[in-house]
């Protein structure tokens, strides 16, 4: 039969000699290579005491951003809710009101925002989508949780701390998650 | 007799025959597809429109039978009407498609670019037009032209910063209407749409300035900010309306109504009526009826399935059945056992609050007041 690639390996079909049929060498072999790992470098991590640092471009939990002024840079625009291939965010618009233009960017904003982390795949297009510098995907995960509640994260949870009004606070997350 | 004369016309090396009189853009239309040039100002619905926008631009490499020198310049091809074998190029012409690429710069100059923003973003002509000739970047570094605030009535949104000046509502204003009460105002930069102070629009059919309006400079405000129109699903519904047609196209997300539309064809224009006249729509239809048993519902509008509205959109039968719980039919009633009701979590798309019967767009107070 012609081989449909060139890695092709024939099986052995030989019968096996004596030393093989007794098994006792392959075992001690293989005990020896289980043995000499005692004396390796150990790849295992202690989670959570220790962490394994993150690449960069890690993509973890969604953060909503601020402006330098603290306003609220996303427009519900929904291009992030229409690339998401997972429909992992929803969102509610609402029109500013004069008077709030210190809270919000544009002359819309979203009311309600809300990704459902039991969906999303991190796969990132969200953040790529936005063109209002908005959502980004952060250099952490969402902590596990005994039930399903706690994975819809809505703004409260995904807007970082307002650089006016709580500097402290955004610098202490900054420092958790880099 | 000279009505019925057919002339020949080879467009980008299409020849079809049309009758004498029709414009380059119309036989192109025929053809269809790629063939014809994008068209923001002309409406075929609209006497006199046409002209303005400079974007259907051709060129005509031979002018005639009788007399085949080309036009010198490049030309409109929506008020230009052809001549008996007549050549035009359209996208087979480098020239044309250059030109082109100045028009949208030129467009775009003042434009806010806000579609991020605007509710028309999605079935917006402008970018269409920019996505196919514009290009990524600016050049302009000044400050954009910006306007004072003007209320176009109750229902109606101006975004004077979007506009491109077509003049297609003061046309439909002009003509569906017997009062015409908003023009342009100004010249060259400081031209704009405005009503002339304190008189708002109130005529019957004064909504449809937002259908024929190609960018998002008039946009409906009981529609303002609730979805974008790729979330919502289009779909073919009629009434029995004492004032228009009452073929409109309804906007729904799950059962309500978020918007009410005439029907558009794939140039974008108001469809016809049965009869053959254009299926302009009354304002109770387009902005008071937001109820799904106001609406005898024929099924989903076909969508082009370029447009990012034909996302999630499925067209036939799917479109209107409700899919039925399988589990408490097969389990003798049983109701299956949920681990996570989602609108016990969730603050979207409560059940109990219809976004479709508040009249404008929703504010902050909206929001607070059902917050639990
Ligand atoms: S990371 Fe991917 S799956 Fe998750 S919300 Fe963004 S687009 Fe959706
Ligand atoms: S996060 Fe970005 S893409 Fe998503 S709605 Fe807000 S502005 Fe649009
Ligand atoms: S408001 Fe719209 S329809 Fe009217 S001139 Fe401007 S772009 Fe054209
Ligand atoms: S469509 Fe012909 S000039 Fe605008």
């Amino acid at each position: 039969m012609q081989a449909l690639t060139n890695r092709v390996k024939e099986v052995n079909r030989k019968p096996m000699s004596f030393m093989e049929k007794l098994y006792l060498p392959a075992i001690f072999k293989g005990m020896a290579i289980t043995f000499s790992h005692i004396f390796k470098k150990k790849p295992t991590i202690q989670y959570p005491e220790q962490k394994r640092e993150f690449s960069p471009v890690f993509r973890g939990l969604h953060v909503l951003n601020r402006d330098e002024e603290g306003r609220e840079r996303c427009t519900a625009c929904g291009l992030c809710a229409v690339a998401c291939p997972a429909e992992a965010i929803t969102m509610e618009a609402a029109e500013r009101l004069p008077g709030e233009e210190h809270l919000y960017r544009e002359e819309k904003y979203a009311a309600r925002y809300e990704i459902n982390m039991l969906r999303c795949i991190f796969c990132g297009l969200c953040e790529e989508a936005c063109p209002k510098d908005a959502v980004y995907l952060s250099e952490t995960f969402a902590p596990a949780n005994y039930t399903r509640k706690g994975f819809v994260y809505g703004k409260e949870d995904l807007l970082i701390p307002n650089p006016k009004t709580d500097p402290q606070g955004l610098a202490e997350a900054r420092g958790q998650h880099i | 007799m000279s009505e019925q004369q057919l002339f020949k016309v080879t467009i980008d090396n299409i020849t079809i025959e049309v009758p004498a009189g029709t414009t380059i853009l119309n036989a192109a239309r025929k053809i269809g597809g790629d063939v014809a040039p994008p068209a923001m100002c002309y409406y075929s619905k609209l006497e006199g429109s046409g002209g303005k926008c400079r974007t259907c631009l051709v060129e005509v490499s031979k002018g005639s039978e009788k007399d085949p020198r080309p036009m010198p310049k490049l030309v409109a091809s929506c008020r230009t009407t052809i001549m008996d074998g007549m050549e035009v190029k359209n996208i087979t012409s480098e020239k044309v498609l250059d030109a082109r690429a100045g028009v949208v710069e030129f467009l775009l100059i003042n434009h806010p670019l806000d579609c991020p923003i605007c509710d028309q973003a999605g079935e917006c002509h402008l970018q269409d037009l920019s996505y196919e000739h514009g290009s990524e970047s600016t050049r302009y570094e000044f400050q954009r032209r910006t306007f004072k605030k003007h209320d176009l009535g109750p229902h109606i949104q101006l975004h004077m910063t979007r506009c491109i000046l077509c003049y297609r509502c003061v046309f439909t204003a002009d003509q569906l209407t017997q009062k015409r009460e908003h023009g342009v105002l100004d010249r060259g930069d400081h031209a704009e749409i405005a009503t002339f102070i304190e008189k708002s629009l109130d005529n019957d059919f004064i909504g449809n300035v937002i259908d024929v309006c190609p960018v998002g400079a008039l946009t409906d405000k009981t529609f303002r900010f609730k979805n974008r129109v790729w979330f919502l699903k289009p779909m073919d519904a009629h009434r029995d309306c004492p004032t228009c047609s009452g073929r409109v196209t309804l906007w729904n997300r799950g059962d309500e109504v978020y918007r009410v539309t005439a029907r558009k064809d794939e140039w974008g224009e108001i469809e016809d009526t049965p009869e053959g006249k254009p299926g302009w729509i009354c304002n109770t239809c387009r902005f008071e009826k937001k109820k799904t048993s106001d609406w005898i519902i024929e099924g989903p509008r076909n969508i082009n399935r370029h447009s990012v509205i034909a996302q999630g959109h499925y067209a036939g039968k799917i479109g209107t059945n409700k899919p039925t719980e399988t589990f408490a039919a097969v389990n003798d009633g049983r109701k299956p056992h949920l681990l996570m009701d989602i609108h016990s979590v969730s603050q979207v798309n409560k059940p109990e609050v219809k976004l479709s019967l508040i009249d404008g767009p929703a504010h902050s107070d909206a929001f607070k007041k059902n917050n639990d």
